[in-house]
């Protein structure tokens, strides 16, 4: 069983979030940054496991210059069998659904996390899973593997539905899917010789991007309201607030 | 030319989720002087409402083969409707069905596409469109210059507004392809509305110190007609189920009110939350950092609060 899982480079969840040259820009001065959670936790991870109860190889794929490498060995700790690197920086879902398509064709599974947590898009596994001609479940928290098909579940508006479907498919991991893992000391070592191939970027098209960006209203502050008067608080909601 | 918006009935109605759309819908085609369109994707008793909501023609499609929701399907039957009725705008909701199938129509249709747009396009020159990204700490905007454009629209973004009349919804010819997907089972949560689509929620932490003691927070979010949640800790330790966890991890959320009960604020909860229209934070502690994204804060023990507020509700739904 061949696996396939695209991970991208994020933010660090308590970064500050600011922006350059008229909004245009992300500011990363001073930013950390980590393996996009959902890609982390719930794909890799979950992709690790059926590798190691069904066999094959797990192979990470990534949109990124050179700076996305700490985020691939640490998917490689993980255990990860081998990684690409298509070397662009991305800067639309299109141009890195295309990108990854180019190289995604032969696996039995392509997994990606259900959303980045910078831009929310949650929309390369679906582009992918067009771009491949594949089925596609997005939000899955659970995949088993069942003879030569795959049971799914996923989550619906107002609940949750358990799909059958033959392979290969393209799914986007959402929590309980899998439990996070710390790489250990030698999954860390192991992973500096395991191989993380860089490829040329197609030139894909990019499509729509951000024209600018902008800072949300400042929230006008707290008003606080003694412990013993929850009616005024009630009146707050509903005559100031109108939530109530 | 026109905006096409499709839509999924939940168990054979349109949800408010559906009105919202429809009014988006008519918004945007009036900015482009052309008319609102939808296609509703199976049996659904209220189609003709979407009318009143904005809708000038509504196209209804039941077909055994939608009946499994398989977005390769879907996505092809709402690229040829577009086609059909040369609408240039397509309009999804961002739920887990739309957003299986943004991406797909953005392929399908040579798209821009924008997922979880939080308000009506900005009239202009170019087509522009803003969401909320960074998890709520900024607002991006996008300017389509494709001919195509499919758009998801985030729940909660805009209110459905009174634009029209009900009108007759009429049968649209169309293929739809076998699904390759097949439904096992399905479980569907009754007697609360889910999380994500839910306008009032109730949410408590650590501070309430075990699972015995929910009944509090369940009296509260009962007289608000509010739905349940929680913080991850509360989740991982077996306290409440993982369905209710709201935070970056767990189910990300904007109700129109949002009370966390003995919630620190950490800031992987903040992320899943602070989109919210009005927060109210309860906690003991004044230095908890959650007061400092909320609207109103209570400062007092949890276990005395929260039932003098329930009191409070009450008192005010029976006025």
């Amino acid at each position: 069983m061949k696996i396939l899982v695209c991970i991208s480079k994020t933010p660090d969840t308590t970064s500050k979030i600011s922006f350059v040259n008229n909004g245009k820009e992300f500011n990363s001065e001073g930013i950390q940054y980590i393996m996009n959670p959902y890609d982390e936790w719930y794909a890799l991870v979950r992709a690790v496991e059926l590798k190691e109860k069904n066999g094959g190889s797990v192979t990470v794929i990534n949109v990124g210059d050179v700076s996305s490498e700490i985020v691939i060995r640490k998917a490689l700790a993980i255990g990860a069998d081998e990684a690409i690197r298509v070397d662009v920086v991305p800067e639309s879902s299109l141009q890195v659904a295309k990108e990854i398509a180019a190289h995604a064709a032969g696996y039995d599974l392509v997994l990606t996390g259900k959303e980045t947590i910078d831009y929310n898009g949650a929309e390369v596994g679906a582009m992918l899973a067009e771009l491949l001609d594949l089925p596609y479940v997005s939000f899955a928290f659970k995949l088993e593997k069942e003879g030569e098909d795959w049971l799914v579940s996923r989550e619906v508006e107002g609940g949750t539905e358990t799909l059958k479907v033959g392979g290969p498919i393209v799914l986007s991991a959402a929590k309980g899917m899998a439990e996070q893992r710390i790489p250990n000391m030698q999954g860390i070592m192991m992973a500096k010789k395991k191989p993380l191939n860089v490829v040329a970027s197609i030139g894909a098209e990019k499509g729509s991007v951000v024209a600018s960006h902008e800072m949300p209203p400042a929230k006008s502050g707290v008003k606080m309201i003694a412990p013993d008067d929850m009616d005024t608080l009630v009146k707050l909601l509903h005559e100031e607030a109108k939530v109530i | 030319m026109s905006v096409l918006i499709a839509i999924e009935p939940v168990n054979g109605t349109i949800n408010k989720g559906g009105f919202e759309l429809a009014t988006f819908a008519r918004l945007t085609a009036n900015q482009l002087t052309t008319e609102a369109h939808a296609l509703v994707l199976g049996n659904a008793t209220n189609a003709g409402e979407l009318g009143r909501y904005g809708i000038q023609k509504v196209h209804t499609l039941v077909h055994n083969n939608l009946e499994v929701f398989d977005s390769q399907v879907y996505s092809k039957v709402i690229a040829q409707a577009a086609g059909q009725l040369g609408a240039t705008i397509v309009v999804v909701r961002h739920n887990a069905n739309g957003k299986s199938i943004l991406g797909r129509l953005a392929i399908l249709m040579s798209a821009d596409a924008v997922s979880g747009v939080n308000a009506a396009p900005l009239g202009g020159a170019v087509f522009t469109v803003s969401k909320s990204v960074y998890s709520g700490k900024a607002i991006a905007h996008y300017q389509l210059n494709s001919s195509n454009k499919v758009l998801s629209l985030m729940g909660n973004a805009l209110q459905p507004q009174i634009l029209g009349e009900e009108v007759n919804p009429q049968p649209i010819g169309l293929e739809v392809a076998a699904p390759k997907l097949q439904l096992v089972s399905r479980e569907t949560e009754t007697g609360h509305v889910p999380l994500p689509e839910a306008e009032k929620v109730v949410s408590a932490g650590r501070g309430m110190k075990g699972p015995e003691n929910w009944g509090i927070v369940e009296e509260l979010a009962a007289a608000l007609g509010a739905t349940t949640a929680c913080s991850r800790p509360v989740a991982d330790t077996g306290w409440r189920p993982h369905h209710e966890h709201v935070g970056q991890t767990g189910v990300a959320i904007r109700p129109n009110l949002y009370i966390a009960i003995g919630i620190s604020g950490a800031i992987q909860h903040l992320a899943g939350v602070n989109n919210s229209k009005t927060i109210v934070v309860i906690n003991k502690d004044p230095e908890a950092p959650f007061f400092k994204a909320a609207d109103y804060g209570v400062v007092g023990d949890l276990f005395e609060v929260v039932p003098r507020l329930t009191e409070a509700v009450k008192k005010f739904k029976n006025a």
